[in-house]
């Protein structure tokens, strides 16, 4: 393992969170608002953590380990991820599969923590997170299937390495339709608009925001923190796939991936601002079609295209 | 990557779209974006028979699956006043998973027939039997009489893709004689599903059944 397996781990963990900030400033922008600063969420963070939390006496040990675990699972999986021109501090066969049941662990616990406080709004939102995650899982592993089978590699810094900009001209197709599938799997597994709205305030409508209504002071701030985490590390993975670096000089590779990323924020930005989010009843749909899109791209590959 | 396999890919994505999408409107469109991609299909394969003859066909084909099938289509729903929605039998997302099943069964099946002669890309054959099966499958799962005709449309679109690709030998007044015989039965459809909202006040054929005086 060289140095450079070491930057990707940090990217994410300190910049992770300045991504939500480029997604609200370019909602704020294209709202005609000024908007919070860049660095509102670090500021955030910086509040959450020095209050103290209190807790219900109806929940139990597994509402306090909740965010804790699920910020854990996360930033593990941060390790597996691949960023431009540097390789994940873990590589392995298969850790594709790896990395998308961390995600799911990160899910389960604060699925698991929210249900724990008895309260109905959250086991509602509970439901509503595990169904659409649910149908996001497969768009997610076929994508994935469909690259490793056209890169002939199975863990994501190998395919990452493989991938190049010679790929896209040959089987640009199947990548393009890995690309949007997993634009979609971005969307949804992050709460964001079409699928969930972050910045919701009315139970009914929320899923994400629903089951961490009882968290406060610290373990708050492991959860924003944690989805932050959660939003860098699939925007990776996607700006990776459209943007596979490949000039060769490492500082120029990271800065084009870098505003890969700051592009894919401002996209998600955009998104936000022009649509308004699906109905909930709508929602698997979109999601379905991302798993359609993930196995056609797979079904092409199989086929000898 | 070749202008066929391109072409091929948008037309399943056009299936999926219309197994996915739940507006009449948003469908008769889909199906006429469909038939502007077929028209392409010859130009793009296109190695056999005369230039001249493949360009009209492409024409022939873009004039009447692009413009005219939908303008009657369209025209039928805009007089018939009925609900602009699809109403499905079997749900959209299942309808979505049948599809790409169907896609995965048609690619099994292509893998064990042979060919006179190579097709122009390993996919016509698996997509050609999959456009024709998702067809069938609109027609089954859907009420509306409308989104039965752009079913059998979306059918005849497979037959079609099969026909260009693979029968290279083809002659050029078969292909033409098949387009007139659609273009009668779109017509005729049309047609008829207009009387039938008139009498009825709606275009959902299981309560055809139901005697009326």
């Amino acid at each position: 393992m060289d140095a450079s397996a070491i930057i990707p781990s940090v990217l994410t963990v300190v910049l992770a969170p300045l991504l939500v900030g480029v997604i609200n400033r370019t909602k704020a922008i294209a709202g005609g608002r000024n908007g919070q600063p860049l660095l509102q969420v670090y500021y955030d963070l910086r509040k959450l953590l020095g209050k103290g939390a209190v807790y219900s006496r109806t929940t139990t040990w597994v509402f306090r380990a909740g965010p804790m675990a699920s910020l854990a699972g996360v930033l593990l999986a941060a390790t597996l991820v691949p960023f431009g021109p540097c390789n994940a501090l873990i590589a392995f066969d298969g850790d594709l599969i790896l990395l998308a049941y961390l995600l799911g662990f990160g899910r389960l616990c604060t699925v698991l923590a929210a249900l724990d406080t008895g309260s109905p709004f959250e086991g509602m939102g509970a439901n509503r997170e595990v169904l659409f995650s649910a149908l996001a899982e497969p768009a997610l592993l076929l994508g994935l299937a469909a690259i490793a089978r056209e890169t002939h590699m199975l863990s994501l810094t190998e395919m990452h390495l493989k991938l190049s900009t010679g790929e896209w001209a040959t089987s640009g197709l199947t990548l393009a339709l890995v690309a949007v599938a997993l634009l979609i799997v971005f969307l949804a597994e992050n709460s964001r608009i079409p699928v969930d709205d972050p910045n919701t305030h009315l139970e009914l409508t929320m899923i994400h925001e629903v089951m961490v209504l009882d968290h406060g002071g610290p373990d708050f701030a492991f959860i924003m923190y944690g989805a932050a985490l959660k939003l860098w590390v699939l925007g990776a993975l996607v700006t990776g796939l459209v943007l596979p670096a490949g000039t060769g000089m490492a500082a120029l590779d990271l800065g084009i991936t870098l505003g890969g990323m700051l592009a894919l924020a401002i996209l998600v930005g955009l998104i936000e601002s022009t649509m308004a989010r699906l109905r909930m009843m709508r929602v698997p749909q979109l999601l379905v079609g991302a798993t359609a899109l993930s196995g056609l791209a797979l079904v092409l590959r199989f086929g000898g295209l | 990557m070749h202008l066929i396999d391109l072409t091929l890919v948008l037309i399943m994505l056009a299936n999926l779209a219309l197994l996915g999408s739940s507006r009449l409107a948003a469908c008769i469109q889909l199906s006429a974006a469909q038939g502007i991609l077929l028209s392409l299909l010859p130009l793009a394969a296109g190695e056999h028979g005369s230039k001249a003859g493949i360009l009209l066909l492409a024409f022939t084909v873009f004039v009447l699956k692009g413009l005219v099938f939908p303008a009657l289509l369209a025209r039928t729903l805009r007089m018939a006043h009925v609900r602009h929605e699809v109403v499905p039998i079997i749900g959209y997302a299942a309808s979505l998973t049948t599809g790409v099943v169907i896609l995965c069964l048609s690619f099994w099946f292509a893998s064990r027939l042979t060919l006179p002669h190579p097709a122009a890309s390993p996919l016509v054959l698996p997509w050609a039997l999959a456009t024709t099966l998702i067809g069938l499958f609109l027609i089954v799962s859907r009420k509306t009489a409308l989104m039965q005709v752009i079913g059998y449309l979306v059918l005849e679109n497979g037959i079609y893709i099969f026909g260009i690709t693979l029968a290279q030998d083809e002659p050029f007044l078969v292909e033409m004689g098949i387009l007139l015989d659609v273009f009668v039965a779109v017509f005729i459809m049309g047609i008829a599903i207009f009387h039938i909202s008139r009498e009825f006040d709606h275009i959902e054929v299981d309560q055809l059944t139901s005697l009326k005086d």
